[in-house]
């Protein structure tokens, strides 16, 4: 009777409601069902969890997520509390706003944990009914273990990694979004002072409050920035590789192998020392004067609208042997039969290049190249090695002039503790990434097949 | 037709020579400013004056800025980093690779999202975690820390396990194999080449990063990893007595991290284009 009744298919809430008793139990009482089919240990195990849980949901998950709304809720009271001396009050309640953020979270996650494990006590009091209907044999605890490394053998391979997101991606993450809706900045400082929940407040403040004037400079920089490098990485790079694979040529991997010596050497190191090469003081100004080009030295890093330049420059250099390396790739692989026939047809090198050769390999590069922009728009290297953000603009809050939104919210967070502001412009920096992402995603359909199937 | 030919090869020998001498140029003068006797971080010329081997000695002598000790601890970081995230990555493309589970979609796509994040946004919290687990100031968080990034980076190594017919799988079934027998005797011998390429790159990893090591070690000297230890050589007041060492510095980390990145660059193209390219 049962047995047409719960198979796979069957929702939970049905499954209590046609099962037998001992499903209905298992509801209330974890492995039960398991534990009156002799599955003792993973009965047990199912059972020492719900106790778990429970002394932990009264101890631990309560009080933690309780904070969580008390965050919002004690408004006035922190207030009252200033004029009475936060100090004392603090050290009294222990009320520190940052970690009953995160213990609230953690709960949360942990409740999560357990609501899984919870509905693998239902699926498995299901699947204990199921067998025992049909009248086959059930699996023992041995056997169980083992299909970990056959049917369920991803759980086995995924369960650790997945441990360490949830605990270094992902806790971390919510904990930083939900910073955007709170006052957390160097005014609300735990466990000095409490921070709350404001709203959108932040985010009024960056679009149209006292951080617009610094925001919408640093986002279009940011974007300029992103589009400059880009192409010029990518036009240069080909432009590069194609010099390098010019029939006749000798020694072409050689010429290879020296540019990419410099990809090879890391960004901090290559980085740092153009900082030094193109310092006011630097040698790069003492040749130039030295040689008679110049009787002061450039301002190639002080000064904004020169460091901007130079900054794209340097990155050239940083970044035109990768697309040379990978443009090389697929030169190579191009079929030359449209190519010869285009040069008996009389066409320049020129016109070969313009309308065969290019087209072909941006065909391939584009999701090459929207992943560049996005890595661009969030170059962190670049600029904060090169200049740290610099010149300073006294117009902008906590930025530079070449600071890019990245480089802000790191300023943001480590020199100016204004972790609210810090946060909504990571989520605007994952909104503009996401954006382009999925442009990259609609427009390239190798692209999609090879992410997500 | 063939001079004119000849002619346009010579032009690009040099502009090639050109482009050449404009890239290697910075490196080949932090080489010379390594063996530099004199002078302070801002010279007016290249070619040193005065040549010495002095800026090597100093790196593993002064106890100020111990290199030796930030080479070792370098190491150590990741070799550990490489071997785990290289088991973490490779276990996770495989599983969304091969394994049809019922999340697989969902998952793939939320790591996605995930990965869209600037990283710096959850530095800090990472850093109060770490410290509620008693763990900041320590070498094990940082292998922590890169290791768990790695659960997310599996893109690349996911593409190259796709390459691998299934039915080479479902005929080892057939013959009573389980996952891990295909996992550990099939897949895993003939994904050499992304096993490579994962692994150069979490090792490279640690010798670079510089920013989530600074967050997490702050000010404990001794911990530092070679990449902030050389930084914290080029702060305004140390630049000048520094520079020099710096450069000597550089010149080590640079050496066998370029070899190793021209020995991987073809793994390196083919991850980029998603196997694109053969």
């Amino acid at each position: 009777m049962a047995k047409s009744i719960l198979d796979d298919h069957v929702s939970m809430p049905q499954t209590f409601k046609k099962g037998s008793w001992e499903i209905k139990l298992s509801f209330l009482i974890m492995g039960f069902a398991n534990l009156v089919h002799k599955q003792i240990i993973k009965g047990l195990l199912f059972l020492v969890s719900q106790i778990i849980f429970l002394i932990a949901f009264v101890t631990q998950v309560i009080p933690g997520i309780m904070g969580l709304f008390t965050l919002g809720t004690k408004t006035q009271g922190m207030e009252e509390r200033v004029i009475d001396g936060v100090k004392l009050q603090v050290a009294i309640d222990g009320d520190n706003s940052m970690l009953m953020l995160i213990f609230g979270l953690a709960s949360l996650i942990f409740c999560a944990v357990f609501a899984y494990i919870y509905w693998c006590n239902l699926k498995s009091a299901r699947t204990v009914h199921l067998l025992k209907t049909n009248g086959q044999k059930l699996p023992t605890f041995k056997e169980d273990v083992l299909t970990l490394t056959n049917g369920r053998f991803h759980m086995t391979l995924m369960a650790i990694p997945l441990i360490g997101v949830l605990l270094f991606t992902i806790l971390p993450l919510v904990y930083m979004i939900c910073l955007a809706f709170t006052n957390y900045d160097h005014n609300h400082l735990p466990p000095k002072s409490l921070f709350d929940w404001v709203g959108f407040t932040n985010f009024g403040n960056i679009f149209s409050g006292r951080m617009a004037g610094t925001f919408f400079p640093v986002l279009s920089w940011t974007l300029i920035w992103a589009v400059f490098a880009t192409v010029t990485n990518f036009f240069f790079g080909i432009v590069l590789a194609l010099l390098i694979n010019t029939k006749g040529l000798k020694l072409k991997k050689l010429w290879r192998t020296v540019f990419v010596i410099t990809i090879a050497v890391p960004q901090f190191i290559s980085l740092l020392l153009m900082r030094n090469f193109l310092n006011d003081q630097g040698p790069f100004n003492a040749l130039l004067q030295k040689i008679g080009l110049l009787e002061h030295p450039l301002p190639f890093l002080s000064d904004p609208v020169w460091a901007k330049f130079s900054i794209i420059f340097v990155n050239m250099w940083v970044g035109i042997p990768f697309t040379m390396l990978v443009a090389t790739g697929i030169i190579m692989n191009l079929p030359s039969e449209q190519i010869e026939a285009a040069e008996i047809d009389g066409a320049s090198k020129f016109q070969v290049f313009k309308s065969i050769t290019f087209p072909q390999i941006l065909l391939i590069m584009t999701p090459a190249l929207i992943q560049q922009f996005i890595g661009n728009i969030n170059n962190f290297n670049v600029i904060y090695l090169l200049t740290g953000g610099g010149p300073t603009n006294s117009q902008f809050y906590q930025a530079g002039s070449t600071d890019l939104l990245v480089t802000w919210l790191y300023k943001l967070t480590v020199t100016a503790a204004d972790y609210n502001l810090a946060s909504v412009i990571g989520i605007l920096i994952f909104a503009i990434s996401a954006i382009f992402s999925l442009l990259a995603y609609t427009r390239t359909s190798s692209y999609k097949e090879g992410a997500v199937k | 037709m063939k001079r004119k030919k000849q002619l346009r090869l010579g032009l690009v020998y040099l502009i090639l020579i050109v482009l050449s001498a404009i890239w290697l140029f910075p490196i080949i003068w932090v080489v010379l400013t390594s063996f530099r006797a004199e002078g302070t971080a801002y010279v007016s010329y290249f070619i040193p004056k005065q040549w010495t081997f002095d800026n090597y000695i100093k790196l593993f002598t002064n106890s100020s800025f111990p290199f030796g000790r930030w080479f070792l601890n370098t190491l150590v970081v990741s070799v550990s980093t490489c071997l785990l995230s290289t088991l973490i990555t490779v276990g996770m493309a495989y599983s969304l690779s091969r394994i049809k589970f019922k999340f697989r979609n969902h998952f793939l796509k939320i790591a996605l999202v995930l990965n869209m994040f600037p990283g710096f946004m959850s530095m800090i919290a990472v850093y109060y975690i770490l410290k509620a687990l008693n763990l900041t100031q320590t070498l094990t968080s940082l292998v922590l820390v890169y290791s768990a990034g790695a659960a997310l980076g599996f893109y690349i190594a996911k593409g190259f396990f796709d390459t691998i017919p299934y039915s080479l799988d479902e005929s080892a079934m057939i013959d009573g194999a389980t996952r891990l027998d295909i996992f550990l005797k099939i897949t895993l011998p003939l994904s050499k080449p992304i096993i490579v390429y994962t692994a150069l790159l979490a090792f490279i990893g640690p010798w670079i990063d510089f920013i989530f090591a600074q967050v997490i070690l702050g000010d404990a000297t001794s911990k530092y990893t070679v990449a902030i230890g050389l930084f914290s050589m080029l702060q305004v007041d140390t630049i000048n007595d520094w520079f020099m060492a710096f450069a000597a510095g550089s010149v080590l980390i640079a050496i066998p991290i370029t070899t190793l990145f021209i020995f991987m660059q073809k793994y390196y193209v083919e991850g980029i284009t998603g196997g694109s390219v053969k």
